[in-house]
C-alpha cells in the first residue's frame, strides 16, 4: 500500500549534522535546573573487605561540601534491588555492609564543584577489614572458598540445567564425541559518553526527576522506584535526546540513578554526577567472563546429534538484573543455524570479586558461537571435512522456515544456505583455500575462518525467568512474564507537516533518519516535512517495561510501531477524505501524499489540505470522528510467551542470521595477526537505511575484535584491576580495523510491519568466533588451537612455542 | 578523575622558569607537551604544589645544526621532528621513529624534551638518543651541563635530573651519509608504547660494518644499547650469521620485565626478532655496499 521510495535508501543521518558541530544534547550538556551540585563517589580500594565503620566528618567540614551519604545511609533509606534468582542476595546501590569488588561505591559526596567533590571524597574515611579475595567461577564454587554473600551460603548465585530432547541418546548413538574447555574474556563497550546522572527532588510535589543517559529497558524505572520508597508515578525518567554510545552497558546505569536519586533526596539540592573514565573502567558494567566446556555428538558424516554445554558465568561481587541473561539471553538459538535437536545446557553464574556484569553487545552470544564455531571446525578437523562443508551439512534449509527450535525460539524467516553460500561466494573461499596450500608449502601461517551465527533481535523479556525452576514458575503466586513493545505517536500540525514521538532512547542509532524515511513513505511526504522527537520522559511518553533502546529492538519493534501509527493516521485520513468526497472510503485511495477517487475521477485532497480543514473546521469532520489528526500505536509481538514449562523460551522475537568468512596470516615470530580478508554477510530482512545498517556491522565487528585480540577487564590476585586506563585497557581503533567487506541478503520477517529485523550487535557476536577459526586454522601445522581469548600476543606466541620444536629465535 | 589544587606559572623565558622552579624547591612540575602529566594529574598519582608550564617559552623550540649536531630546543614538537627537512637529511632514524611515536594528536603536543624528560623506557626518543649516543643540555642554578643517555636514564620514568633542573636541549650527532638505519617496533596497536622497539644504525665499509648501533625500547627500565650485539657486527660483518648472532646476543643483553602486555620472555625473544629485523633493513638501505 506505501510506496518504499525512501525506506531502502541510503538517506543522510539527520543526526549528523548538529553531532558533527557539538551542537548535540547529552547528558553534560545544557544543565535542566540551575544550581546544580556535584556529586563524587567514595569508592573501595578492596576487592573484598568488611566496612566497619565513616568517618565523614573532615569532608562535611569543607566549605562547599554539601552532604555525604554512606552506605549506612543506603541501608537505613533504600530497599535492595530486586535481582533475576531466587538466591537471597542483597544488592544496595552502595557497599552496606561489606565492599564485595574493588571500586564499589561507598559513599557519595555532593560538593559545590567536582574538583571540591574530588578533594571530599578523599577525606571520607572509610574503616576496611580485608577479606579473602576469590575470581576464578571455578574456584568460587569450591567448599573453602572465600563466601561473599553469607545469605546465600555459597558464591553459586544459580544453576539450571536445562534439557531439550535426549542429549543421552544423542551421545550414545554418535560415532564421535568431542570435548573442549574454553575461556572467553570479560570486557564492556567503553562508549565515549560514559554514565550521567541529574536528580532534583521536589519535596512538595514529593517527585524525583532524574535525568540520565539510561538506555533501557524501562523495567528498571520501577525497580528503581521500589529500591527508594517512590510510588512510580512520582519517580520521573529523562533522557536527552542524544547519548553518546551505549552498546549495552548503559542498561546498567540504574544503581547509580538510585544512588545519585537519593543523595538529592537527603541533601535537598539538585545533584549532578559524570562517571569518569577510572569509575567507567573500574565499576559500570561489561559482559560474563566465562569458563565452558562443550561436547559435541556427531555422525561420521558430520551431522551433529547433539550438544553439551556447561557453563560457568562470572556475574562478579552481586547478580545485578538483568543477569543472568549472560546465560540465559540466547535461550531461544541456543542450537544456532544448525538442525540438531537433542542439548543439554548447564548453566553455573557464580559470585567473585569482580566488577559487575550486565548487557554488553551480542549479550552472551559472542560466547555461545565463538564456543559453537570452534567446536564446527574441530569436528571438522577430526572427520577431515572442509569446515565449509561440515556446516552446510547441519544448516537449517530455507523451506524450515518459520523454524521452531528445540529450545523454543521461533525463527521468523532465512535462507541460511543462500546466505553462507554468498560469504564463501565473495571471499572466493575456494581460491582462499589454494592460496593456503600455497603459502604453507612455503613455510607461512596462512588460515582461514568460518562463522555462522542467527542474530536476535527483540528480546522477550519472558526469558529471565528461564533462571529460575519449573516448580517455581509453576507456583500459583508467580507471575508469568513475556513481552516485547514499543510504541509511537505521529500528529500532522495544521499545514501538513508531521511530528513522531517516540519513547525510545537511541545511542547514535540514527532512529530520527529511519522514522523521517518510514514516514514518508507511508504517508507521502518527504523526510525533512517530518520531524522526530525521542527524549524519553516516563511522564509523558507511552511506555512499557519493555521500553528502551536495547537488543537491537528498534530496527524490529521501533520501526514497526511507527509504521502501525502511520498507517492508522492514514486510515483516519482516507476516511475523512471519502467522507469530503462524499464516496464510500473503499473507493479511494491513498497515493502520493494525497487522497484520491481510485477510479481517478472527481477532487483530490492532499494531506496539507485535509490537515488545515480537519483542525480548522471540525464541523467538516465525518460524524463520531474524534477531532485532531494524530496517532498512537503500540505494537507488541504476539510470538512472545512466557518460558513453558519444559524451559522453552522464545527468547527473541526476530532473528536475523550471519554468515563470515576471514583470513588471517600470522607471523610465527612476532605472533601478530593480520586480517588480509573479512567478508560478513547478514540477513536482516528488509534493510531501512543500508548506510545505517553498514556502520552497525563496522561497529560490531570492530567490538567483537577487540574481545577477540584486545580487550579485557584483568585483575590481579588482590582482585584490583590492572587495566583501569586505556593505556591498558586496549580498544581497537581505526587503525586495527581490517578492510570489511559487507553484503545483505534478504527474507523479509513476517512479523514486522517492514519485513525488517534487528542488527545492531551483528558482527559483535561472530568476530571472535571468526577470527579464532581463522587463526587456528593458520596455525594448524604447528597443531595450536584456539580456546581462549583474547589472543594477546604473549598468549599466543606461548602456545607457539609449546608447539614448535625447540629452537632459538 | 580531577587533579587537587595547584598553582599554574607560564613563565616565557627559560630563567624565569629556572627561578619558579627553585622557589617551589621540587614540589613543581614542568608542563611540556602534557600527554603524560596531564594523566597523572588527573589520576592524582602526581601531586606537585605548581605546575609551570614551558609552552610559552619561545626560546626553547628550535630545529638547528652546529658542530655535527643537530640540536633540539627541549620544546620542539615531535610533529616539528617528523617534518623538519633538517632531520630528514640529517636524522632519517629519528624521523622513521617518530612516526611510532603516538598518533597525529599525541604528536602535536608531545615534545622532544618532554618525551626524554620523561624517562619512560618503552618511548622511542629515548631508544634513539641511546642508539645515536646522543646528548642533552640541562640548566639548573648551579649552571649548565651535557649528559649522554646512560647518565640522563636511571630507571622507569626516572633520571638523574635535579628537581631544580630543566631538560633544555637533545643533541644528536647528525648520520653519516650513506649510514643504514631502521627503527623496528611491536606494539598491540598503532600508536601504543613499544612492547620492543629497536633503534639500529649501521655504517658499511665494502665488506665490513664500520659502526652498528642498537639500543632498545620496552626491554628494560631504561633504553639499552646493546653493546655487544654491535661488536660482533663490526667484527664479523653484516651476513646473515652474523646478524644471526648479533639478535641472539641482543636477547641475552636485555633484562625485560613483564607486564599485562607482554611477559619477559616474549619481550627478551621480539629483541632477538626485531634485532635481526632493524639489522636487515638497515644493512639494505645503507649505502657504500
Amino acid at each position: 500500500m506505501s510506496s518504499q521510495r525512501w525506506v531502502g535508501q541510503s538517506v543522510k543521518r539527520v543526526e549528523d549534522s548538529r553531532l558533527l558541530t557539538g551542537r548535540g544534547t547529552f547528558i553534560d550538556d545544557h544543565p535542566p535546573v540551575a544550581n546544580l551540585y556535584q556529586a563524587a563517589i567514595v569508592r573501595s580500594p578492596h576487592a573484598h573487605a568488611r566496612i566497619l565503620g565513616y568517618d565523614v566528618a573532615a569532608a562535611l567540614a569543607m566549605e562547599g561540601v554539601v552532604g555525604v551519604i554512606t552506605g549506612d545511609d543506603v541501608a537505613k533509606a533504600t530497599k535492595p534491588f530486586s535481582v533475576g534468582v531466587t538466591a537471597p542476595v542483597h544488592y544496595y546501590c552502595t557497599a552496606t555492609d561489606r565492599a564485595r569488588f574493588a571500586g564499589e561505591p561507598v559513599a557519595v559526596v555532593v560538593a559545590r564543584d567536582r574538583y571540591l567533590a574530588e578533594d571530599a571524597a578523599e577525606a571520607v574515611l572509610v574503616q576496611y577489614e580485608p577479606l579473602p579475595v576469590v575470581l576464578d567461577p571455578e574456584r568460587a564454587l569450591d567448599p573453602d572458598a572465600p563466601l561473599l554473600h553469607e545469605a546465600v551460603g555459597s558464591n553459586l548465585a544459580g544453576h539450571r540445567r536445562l534439557v531439550y530432547g535426549d542429549p543421552d541418546r544423542a551421545f550414545a548413538e554418535a560415532d564421535v564425541v568431542l570435548a573442549e574447555r574454553f575461556k572467553f574474556p570479560k570486557y564492556g563497550s567503553t562508549p565515549i559518553e560514559t554514565y550521567g546522572i541529574i536528580a532534583r527532588w521536589e519535596p512538595l510535589d514529593g517527585v524525583l526527576t532524574v535525568w540520565s543517559n539510561f538506555m533501557g529497558p524501562f523495567i528498571m524505572h520501577p525497580l528503581t522506584a521500589r529500591v527508594l520508597g517512590l510510588p512510580e508515578n512520582r519517580l520521573r525518567f529523562i533522557v536527552p535526546s542524544d547519548i553518546g554510545g551505549s552498546f549495552g552497558i548503559k542498561t546498567s546505569i540504574y544503581p547509580y540513578i538510585a544512588l545519585i536519586g537519593l543523595s538529592a533526596m537527603k541533601t535537598g539540592v539538585a545533584v549532578k554526577w559524570i562517571e569518569d573514565r577510572r569509575e567507567h573502567l573500574l565499576a559500570s558494567s561489561s559482559g560474563t567472563d566465562r569458563i565452558a566446556y562443550r561436547e559435541v555428538a556427531a555422525r561420521k558424516d558430520g551431522t551433529v546429534l547433539g550438544m553439551r554445554f556447561k557453563w560457568f558465568d562470572n556475574v562478579g561481587g552481586y547478580i545485578r538484573s538483568p543477569e543472568p541473561g549472560c546465560s540465559f539471553r540466547p535461550s531461544g538459538n541456543f542450537v544456532g543455524p544448525y538442525r540438531f535437536q537433542d542439548l543439554e545446557v548447564d548453566a553455573s553464574v557464580v559470585m567473585t570479586n569482580k566488577s559487575l556484569t550486565g548487557p554488553n553487545r551480542g549479550y552472551a552470544c559472542g560466547h555461545l558461537y565463538f564456543e559453537t564455531e570452534r567446536m564446527m571446525d574441530l569436528l571438522a578437523e577430526k572427520l577431515g571435512l572442509d569446515p565449509a562443508e561440515i556446516r552446510r551439512r547441519n544448516l537449517l534449509q530455507r523451506e524450515q522456515f518459520p523454524y521452531r527450535t528445540p529450545t523454543g525460539g521461533l525463527y521468523d524467516s532465512g535462507d541460511y544456505p543462500a546466505a553462507f553460500a554468498k560469504a564463501l561466494e565473495m571471499a572466493k573461499y575456494e581460491e582462499l583455500r589454494r592460496e593456503q596450500t600455497k603459502r604453507r608449502a612455503a613455510g607461512r601461517y596462512f588460515g582461514i575462518g568460518l562463522a555462522l551465527a542467527v542474530d536476535p533481535s527483540v528480546s522477550n523479556m519472558g526469558y529471565v525467568a528461564t533462571a529460575l525452576d519449573p516448580q517455581f514458575r509453576a507456583k500459583p503466586e508467580y507471575l508469568p512474564k513475556s513481552g516485547a513493545v514499543d510504541s509511537a505517536t505521529i500528529k500532522i500540525d495544521p499545514l501538513g507537516r508531521a511530528i513522531a514521538i517516540l519513547g525510545t532512547t537511541p545511542q547514535g542509532q540514527g532512529h530520527q533518519t529511519i522514522v523521517t524515511q518510514i514516514v514518508a513513505d507511508e504517508l507521502g511526504l518527504r523526510p525533512e516535512d517530518i520531524t522526530v522527537v525521542d527524549e524519553m520522559d516516563t511522564f509523558t511518553r507511552v511506555w512499557s517495561i519493555s521500553s528502551g533502546t536495547y537488543s537491537s529492538r528498534f530496527g524490529s519493534v521501533g520501526t514497526s510501531a511507527v509504521a502501525l501509527a502511520a498507517r492508522k493516521l492514514k486510515a483516519k485520513l482516507i476516511e475523512y477524505a471519502a467522507h469530503l468526497m462524499d464516496v464510500h472510503p473503499d473507493q479511494v485511495e491513498f497515493r502520493d501524499g494525497a487522497v484520491r477517487v481510485k477510479s481517478g475521477q472527481g477532487p483530490s485532497y492532499s494531506i496539507k489540505d485535509l490537515a488545515g480543514r480537519a483542525h480548522w473546521h471540525t464541523e467538516s469532520l465525518p460524524q463520531g470522528m474524534e477531532p485532531g489528526l494524530q496517532a498512537t500505536a503500540v505494537f507488541g509481538f504476539t510470538v512472545s510467551q512466557a518460558v513453558d514449562p519444559e524451559d522453552r523460551v522464545n527468547s527473541s522475537n526476530t532473528y536475523g542470521f550471519i554468515a563470515e568468512v576471514m583470513a588471517v596470516e600470522v607471523d610465527p615470530e612476532t605472533a601478530a595477526i593480520k586480517i588480509l580478508k573479512y567478508v560478513t554477510v547478514h540477513d536482516a530482512g528488509t534493510i531501512i537505511n543500508p548506510m545505517i545498517a553498514e556502520g552497525q556491522i563496522y561497529g560490531g565487528a570492530l567490538h567483537g575484535l577487540g574481545g577477540a585480540l584486545y580487550e579485557e577487564l584483568r585483575y590481579d590476585d588482590h582482585g584490583q584491576l590492572l587495566t583501569g586506563t586505556f593505556m591498558d585497557y586496549l580498544v581497537p581503533t581505526a587503525s586495527e580495523a581490517p578492510v570489511i567487506e559487507i553484503a545483505h541478503v534478504v527474507s523479509p520477517s513476517p512479523l514486522t510491519l517492514l519485513g525488517s529485523k534487528g542488527l545492531g550487535e551483528s558482527s559483535s557476536m561472530t568476530v571472535p568466533a571468526v577470527i579464532a577459526n581463522a587463526v587456528s586454522d593458520a596455525l594448524a601445522p604447528l597443531g595450536v588451537r584456539i580456546s581462549e581469548l583474547p589472543m594477546t600476543p604473549t598468549r599466543l606466541w606461548e602456545l607457539i612455542q609449546a608447539a614448535r620444536p625447540k629452537r632459538k629465535t | 578523575m580531577k587533579p587537587p589544587r595547584f598553582d599554574y606559572h607560564a613563565p616565557t623565558s627559560l630563567d624565569e622558569a629556572l627561578s619558579l622552579l627553585g622557589r617551589y624547591g621540587g614540589d613543581a612540575k614542568l608542563l611540556a607537551g602534557g600527554q603524560s602529566l596531564m594523566p597523572l594529574l588527573n589520576f592524582r598519582l602526581s601531586r606537585p604544589a605548581a605546575l609551570i608550564d614551558l609552552n610559552r617559552i619561545p626560546a626553547l623550540a628550535y630545529i638547528k645544526e652546529a658542530d655535527g649536531q643537530v640540536r633540539f630546543g627541549a620544546m620542539t614538537r615531535q610533529r616539528a621532528v617528523e617534518f623538519s627537512p633538517v632531520v630528514q637529511a640529517r636524522l632519517p632514524l629519528l624521523q622513521e621513529a617518530t612516526r611510532w611515536v603516538g598518533h597525529l594528536p599525541i604528536r602535536t603536543r608531545g615534545t622532544i624534551g618532554g618525551s626524554i624528560a620523561h624517562a619512560d623506557p618503552s618511548a622511542e626518543y629515548p631508544a634513539v638518543l641511546a642508539a645515536l649516543e646522543g646528548q642533552v643540555v640541562v640548566r639548573g642554578p648551579r649552571g649548565e651541563r651535557t649528559l649522554r643517555p646512560e647518565q640522563l636514564f636511571r630507571t622507569y620514568l626516572t633520571t638523574s635530573l635535579e628537581a631544580d633542573e630543566i631538560l633544555t636541549e637533545v643533541r644528536l650527532p647528525g648520520m653519516p651519509a650513506g649510514a643504514g638505519y631502521a627503527f623496528e617496533e611491536f606494539a598491540r596497536r598503532h600508536g601504543d608504547f613499544a612492547i620492543i622497539g629497536i633503534a639500529a644504525m649501521v655504517i658499511v665499509e665494502g665488506r665490513r660494518c664500520r659502526t652498528a648501533r642498537l639500543a632498545t625500547a620496552g626491554a628494560g627500565p631504561v633504553p639499552v644499547r646493546l653493546r655487544a650485539a654491535e661488536e660482533i657486527l663490526e667484527k664479523d660483518g653484516l651476513g646473515d650469521a652474523a646478524i644471526d648472532a648479533a639478535a641472539q646476543s641482543a636477547g641475552e643483553l636485555v633484562g625485560p620485565d613483564s607486564d599485562i602486555h607482554a611477559s619477559a620472555d616474549y619481550r627478551r625473544h621480539l629483541t632477538r626478532v626485531l634485532t635481526a629485523r632493524a639489522l636487515r633493513r638497515a644493512l639494505a638501505r645503507a649505502g657504500g655496499r
